[in-house]
């Protein structure tokens, strides 16, 4: 039955009144009107639905509105500002570096599954600060596109690692942007 | 509520409610510029669509802030050419890319050009947004002329700041939002103002970003799936789970409605074998339609995914000549190296990522109906008639899904909210299920090609014949033959649904062809429809095949082979950017001739294709490991010569995406079912390609300035696909006769061998 719950999403607590057992998506979407998180599957094979759950990567679309009292949950909205958060940043930025990296990289076709890239992708580098792309291969795995975008995403978190490291400090000796040449033959 | 929706973009938290009317802002625009343009969007949306597209007015705006509003008839499906339409534009007003934009397409307000589809929006569209760019900046300038006290000839333009040539200082220039800002043009649109030569473009040919992409990586970007209307119901449809066969759809045999009775608010609407149901709540339609109790009749006549070539094969046919020249027979029979083969190809899922969704309202003498269509004026006219509607009273309006690759099931979720909108009595918003997605759409269909070529001693080629088996595409949607009752019927013999010529041969130089569609009913197998670069896939798998089937007769090197057979400089192209960029003249060698017993055979292969216009070339290299029949795609390069490319980057990310997309539909993607329903519903059980599948892709855009504009969305696809199977045949000296290349199959072909 319906019942008030607290929830904490992008540091702020809301009071919902929702089914226990309404999937967390259900309430990012409709009660608190967030865009970030969105259906795909509702199986949790696709990863539309992603958000942070203090700091992990979850499904919405299975995750239980009440699994999540007492937790935080992070959604692409709130993501630069975790970001600040963990980074102890003095202000909050626009976007978060993958999100930047991914523009910079144009890697976006349609962008329905990117919501879930980036959630993840800020999951791994908040961990690995400098990935292989077979690590990144492996993390980002459960992460469908449809469009064929991977490559590009690749490329993005690889962007965004060094990025990060340069904004942050831990070495900057790794700074230089690989660009990709863009091969344009002219006839 | 719809009846108060007055312009075409709006999303729930821009709602400004002003005496019914809802308005939107926009963040960053000075308040006067809204109103003003605000005005103008109102008087657009008041009257049905669609607009005059012979008055200026129909195609752009200059809004008063020295911004213009570009109308565009094309939708935006992730691919860019709303950005790159919008380049054509402020190429001819002489604006930069920060002053112009477009609007959401609207039956109220955008032109009607005809529906989004075969890559053209480009090749299509831009003759006439140019042209009406052009006719407009000749009207502000001879406006200037006259408040400028200068003749037109000695103005000049920059940023829509037009000024008299040679002089500075304010006195001696206007801008454009000056002159007209917010007022319609009121003026005929001629076609027949010059436009700008390509040697003076400026932004065309360069490589502005995405418009849309700050917004999609931010949350921003409100796609379909986010809009909600005032007052609404959440619905979801109740189908048997997997489509059953196209002709004879699926009868309710029992239904209790009490089943649901647990879900608060929940209510099934039904209209004949159409069943729905809607709540107040997302989650409890989800439950609803999860719970309700309901049994069908469903008739056991598809072939079975097992059955399906067989059943193809053996089906009476109407058989259509498709091109004959020269003596195909007599040249067979002649030639020194004849190759021949029978290829089959799956039906393939569209299964945009995010499923289908629509937004109904409909009451009784009009409706509105948001949906993400490619076509929005097509979807009026099929709603108008479900609904007993003129057309002019019903309202669609365009809302960008995720990627869609052609006719998924957009048209039938818009029908369903329709009808579940009639039924409700209420606003409804509809979300397909995955397995609503993955199991009722209109695949593209399955395929059978038999090939046959001849080459003379010296490797020209002598003789072409192709033989293709295939059904057409469904003509009803789902959603009407439930509802309604409406007979199956086909689209029949149209462009891409036939044997293509520019595929099946036609890259090459053959006296003798013969091209033959076998049109298999379709009543008996599953609902098909365009899935990108539609059966073109299938036709260069098995021509390019063939083609290196005969190079390894002649001992001629693959790409050696095809140029002595190529003669168009456009095909030439395509095929040396992808031969230069793999460096494939470094080891010139007949295809299959290092084949070894490793456990691992690594391969290459050369490809050529397209779709109905433009040159794609492809290179795949692969590894298949013949203990467990993996093949592993390393990497491919990809090239499109689509005439003058607007954005290249565009064009780049385009290929980037059909390599990567071409690998998953030759790897692992198949549409599965039995006698009654398709089986794959979901993305277990029709996987698409990984991350850790993925390949390297090297994507190339021929750039052809002196050339139209063609499509660039889906042309390197069957060039990709011929690739990928000829390196097959490379490492393996086999060739592989049916997609996609799973373990399984390629460990039967390995032991068939």
């Amino acid at each position: 039955m319906a019942g008030e719950l607290k929830i904490r999403v992008n540091e702020q607590v809301h009071s919902i009144t929702a089914d226990p057992n309404t999937p967390l998506l259900y309430v990012l979407m409709n009660d608190l009107e967030l865009q970030g998180p969105r259906f795909g599957c509702g199986l949790a094979q696709c990863g539309s639905c992603s958000v942070l759950l203090n700091g992990n990567e979850i499904r919405s679309c299975v995750t239980p509105v009440s699994a999540v009292v007492g937790k935080s949950v992070t959604t692409l909205e709130g993501l630069p500002a975790w970001y600040a958060k963990q980074e102890k940043l003095p202000s909050v930025p626009a976007l978060h570096p993958v999100q930047q990296a991914i523009i910079d990289e144009q890697a976006v076709q349609c962008g329905y599954c990117f919501n879930g890239m980036i959630i993840q992708a800020a999951a791994l580098l908040s961990k690995t600060a400098d990935p292989s792309e077979a690590q990144i291969r492996a993390v980002m795995n459960g992460h469908l596109c449809r469009c064929g975008s991977y490559p590009r995403v690749i490329q993005a978190i690889e962007r965004a690692a060094r990025r990060m490291k340069a904004s942050i400090g831990r070495t900057t000796s790794d700074l230089r942007a690989q660009e990709m040449p863009a091969v344009e033959v002219v006839r | 509520m719809s009846k108060a929706v007055s312009c075409s973009l709006f999303r729930r938290r821009e709602f400004l409610k002003t005496g019914g009317a809802l308005i939107i802002g926009f963040s960053l625009r000075d308040t006067m510029a809204i109103a003003g343009e605000a005005q103008q969007d109102a008087a657009r949306g008041s009257t049905a669509g669609p607009p005059d597209p012979k008055q200026i007015d129909t195609w752009l705006a200059i809004h008063s802030d020295n911004t213009a509003t570009v109308y565009i008839g094309y939708v935006e499906l992730g691919q860019g050419s709303t950005t790159s339409l919008l380049q054509v534009s402020a190429e001819e007003l002489d604006l930069d890319m920060s002053q112009v934009r477009t609007v959401r397409l609207d039956t109220n307000i955008t032109p009607n050009q005809g529906g989004t589809y075969s890559s053209s929006s480009i090749a299509r569209g831009s003759p006439a947004i140019r042209t009406a760019a052009a006719e407009a900046r000749q009207a502000l300038l001879e406006m200037a002329s006259k408040k400028l006290g200068a003749p037109v000839e000695r103005l000049v333009v920059s940023k829509g700041v037009v000024a008299v040539g040679g002089s500075a200082g304010q006195s001696q220039s206007v801008t454009y939002g000056e002159l007209i800002g917010d007022k319609f043009f009121r003026l005929a649109f001629t076609g027949k103002t010059p436009v700008k030569p390509v040697s003076e473009y400026k932004l065309v040919g360069t490589r502005p970003p995405r418009n849309d992409i700050p917004d999609k990586v931010s949350g921003k970007y409100v796609y379909l799936q986010h809009v909600r209307l005032p007052g609404m119901l959440h619905g979801r449809i109740v189908r048997p789970r997997g489509q059953t066969a196209y002709g004879s759809g699926a009868r309710v045999a029992n239904l209790d409605e009490q089943s649901i009775a647990h879900v608060p608010g929940a209510r099934v609407l039904r209209k004949g074998d159409f069943v729905g149901v809607v709540a107040e709540r997302e989650w409890d339609a989800v439950r609803a339609a999860r719970d309700l109790k309901i049994n069908w009749d469903i008739p056991a006549i598809l072939p079975g995914s097992d059955g399906l070539y067989e059943a193809m094969r053996a089906a009476q046919t109407s058989d259509r000549v498709v091109l004959e020249r020269g003596n195909v027979d007599r040249a067979l029979a002649a030639a020194a190296h004849v190759a021949s083969g029978h290829y089959c190809a799956p039906y393939q899922a569209h299964a945009p990522f995010g499923p289908n969704g629509a937004l109904a309202d409909v009451q009784a003498d009009s409706a509105l109906v948001i949906c993400s269509t490619q076509d929005v004026y097509a979807t009026r006219n099929t709603l108008a008639g479900l609904l007993g509607l003129p057309p002019q009273k019903v309202r669609v309006q365009y809302y960008e899904g995720s990627g869609t690759y052609g006719h998924s099931c957009y048209d039938d979720v818009a029908q369903a909210a329709a009808i579940l909108s009639q039924l409700a009595g209420r606003p409804v918003r509809l979300q397909f299920m995955r397995w609503d997605e993955h199991g009722w759409d209109l695949y593209g269909p399955a395929h059978v090609g038999e090939v046959r070529v001849a080459a003379d001693a010296s490797g020209k080629l002598v003789a072409y014949q192709y033989d293709g088996w295939h059904h057409n595409w469904s003509a009803v949607e789902t959603s009407a033959q439930l509802a309604l009752g409406t007979p199956a019927a086909e689209w029949r013999d149209g462009a891409a649904q036939m044997v293509n010529p520019a595929d099946c041969g036609g890259m090459y130089e053959v006296p003798n062809v013969r091209l033959m569609n076998h049109h298999v009913p379709g009543g008996n197998y599953l609902r098909g429809a365009w899935l990108r670069s539609p059966l073109d896939l299938a036709f260069s798998f098995a021509s390019e095949q063939t083609i290196d089937d005969l190079a390894r007769q002649a001992g001629i090197d693959a790409y050696e082979f095809r140029k002595r057979n190529i003669t168009s400089d456009r095909w030439m192209g395509v095929l040396d950017a992808v031969a230069q960029a793999s460096k494939w003249a470094d080891t010139p060698r007949p295809p299959a001739s290092r084949v070894s017993d490793a456990k691992v055979a690594a391969g290459r292969g050369i490809g050529l294709g397209t779709h109905l216009t433009s040159y794609g070339g492809a290179v795949a290299e692969i590894e298949v490991n013949r203990e467990t029949g993996q093949v592993r795609v390393r990497r491919m390069y990809g090239a499109i010569d689509a005439g003058l490319a607007v954005n290249p980057a565009f064009i780049e990310n385009q290929i980037s995406g059909q390599l990567v997309q071409t690998v998953s539909r030759m790897l692992v993607e198949e549409v599965t079912f039995n006698k009654t329903n398709v089986t794959s519903l979901d993305w277990n059980s029709y996987p698409i390609l990984r991350f850790e599948q993925c390949p390297e892709v090297v994507p190339i855009c021929v750039q052809r300035l002196d050339q139209r504009s063609t499509g660039a969305g889906e042309e390197a696809m069957a060039a990709a696909a011929g690739a990928i199977a000829c390196a097959f045949f490379d490492a393996t000296g086999i060739h592989i006769r049916e997609f996609p290349l799973t373990p399984n199959r390629v460990l039967a072909a390995l032991k068939r061998a």
